[in-house]
């Protein structure tokens, strides 16, 4: 179980984005997550993923806290898949960063093989989101946190990536929360909803 | 779609003279330095009989005091002098290399090396150079190390405003939480991403190098006489301007120049090369 406890964040200067925040995700289970933009889903994320320090509260990973050797249990998918691929890399490097990943969900994703000797640059949006999927499911991963994953990309594709998702989701007992500003999608998707805006506890 | 295309025709035309450019100095460039390695010492040696010849088809550069043909002695020294630079550039980047790494490691090492480059950069090359050359007894080893402790600033602070760049980037983030090490992520990630940069600073530093060679040498700090340096040959044949010799100094220090002049261009152009990339 994945609990975030008590969580409040405000960046310097400005006022408090969430105060008190609270919520669990079970192993397994798909949680959506609906909120306006800029109302601080993004720092949610990457609080619980551990690239931000909260100022109070803990995120707890099934009853554990603090620093884990080796691949973080909760990773994140991020919006701009540009951003989180060296550019200078071909895409099998980019495979080959995340030890012992399961050659299955290369497939499921439907990742093309001639895609490997590309650089970012030749592929599209969708095409490099796939590969960021694919490292997230490392052999560690025990809850993933998805945030905008699919917002910039036409239905076609949305719907094809979603699918892949909830099928490794499913398979691999992994807990996945779903951050995203489109509502109908998350009902689609997800076991509940949670409306950011309702826990964060600020005006 | 026809001005994309239209734009991309250019840019390769435009890559393609580059290229070109750096081929055809890359060319000069051997053909000027290499040619010193095939000089023996037999076609440097004194000849009594033909001493103090102004220049013409048999001699380019006229002959010395001692009848030696001065332009295979220039020859002999731009290939001496461009060793010399190879070393001490070579040592200047691994040292920037090396300097802007460590930077990157914490806070309190990234200002003491701040410190340090500002420190070198507000002392004039040439005070610093003469000081370190003097200390270790002059020589070769005196004039490497000299140069070599001198220049690695310039590249320091561009690696390491590099660096800052890379190290904030997400991707190298996302290696972070997927449990990769400071040494994998200085491996795969920061050095790749340097090499350009390093390899542009280097050729740049060379030039430098060279010509902090010859006026080290020409101050009498620097190589021993005896060696067939472009600084010591400047030096000897300041004495001989005033009897009337002037193509002691004038074709050796064109030379000198010269070999600077290609080295700088072949610099810029291999920027603008890796830039466009």
């Amino acid at each position: 179980m994945l609990e975030i406890k008590n969580i409040s964040f405000k960046y310097e200067r400005s006022d408090w984005l969430f105060k008190h925040l609270n919520f669990t995700i079970e192993q397994g289970e798909i949680v959506g997550m609906y909120g306006k933009s800029g109302s601080g889903k993004t720092t949610l994320a990457k609080i619980i993923t551990n690239y931000v320090s909260p100022i109070e509260g803990d995120v707890i990973i099934d009853g554990e806290k603090g620093e884990f050797q080796g691949i973080y249990p909760v990773q994140l998918i991020w919006q701009h898949p540009e951003k989180v691929v060296n550019p200078k890399w071909k895409l099998i490097e980019v495979i080959e960063e995340v030890e012992g990943l399961d050659k299955e969900i290369i497939n499921i994703l439907g990742i093309k093989k001639e895609w490997f000797n590309r650089r970012p640059s030749e592929l599209s949006g969708g095409e490099l989101q796939r590969f960021c999927i694919a490292r997230a499911f490392s052999p560690n991963t025990r809850y993933i946190v998805a945030d905008e994953i699919t917002s910039m990309f036409d239905a076609i594709t949305q719907a094809q990536i979603w699918h892949a998702m909830m099928k490794l989701v499913k398979q691999r007992n992994i807990g996945l929360l779903a951050i995203s500003h489109h509502i109908h999608l998350l009902e689609k998707i997800s076991d509940r909803i949670i409306d950011f805006n309702n826990i964060c506890n600020v005006r | 779609m026809k001005s994309t295309f239209q734009m991309d025709s250019q840019n390769t035309i435009h890559r393609k003279r580059l290229l070109l450019k750096i081929i055809g100095l890359l060319f000069f460039f051997f053909i000027f330095v290499l040619s010193g390695f095939l000089i023996g010492e037999e076609q440097i040696e004194a000849n009594l009989s033909e001493k103090n010849l102004s220049p013409s088809l048999v001699h380019l550069f006229g002959t010395d005091w001692l009848g030696r043909d001065m332009f295979m002695r220039t020859l002999k020294g731009l290939n001496l002098s461009f060793q010399v630079g190879l070393l001490a550039s070579s040592i200047s980047a691994v040292l920037a290399l090396t300097l802007s790494l460590l930077a990157s490691k914490s806070r309190l090492l990234d200002y003491i090396v701040t410190i340090l480059i500002d420190l070198f950069l507000s002392i004039p090359h040439l005070v610093a150079l003469i000081l370190i050359a003097f200390v270790l007894g002059g020589g070769i080893k005196g004039i490497v190390v000299g140069i070599a402790l001198t220049h690695w600033p310039t590249l320091t602070r561009v690696l390491r405003a590099e660096i800052m760049q890379i190290k904030s980037a997400e991707y190298v983030q996302l290696s972070k939480k997927l449990g990769k090490s400071r040494m994998w992520i200085v491996k795969h990630h920061f050095i790749p991403h340097l090499i350009p940069q390093l390899f542009v600073g280097f050729v740049l530093l060379f030039p430098h190098a060279i010509l902090h060679e010859s006026a080290i040498t020409f101050l009498g700090f620097g190589l021993s006489p005896e060696q067939p340096a472009i600084g010591i040959i400047l030096s000897e044949s300041m004495k001989y301007l005033s009897t009337g010799m002037w193509w002691l100094v004038l074709f050796p220090g064109i030379s000198l120049i010269a070999m600077v002049a290609i080295f700088d261009a072949l610099g810029n152009n291999l920027r603008k090369f890796i830039n466009r990339e």
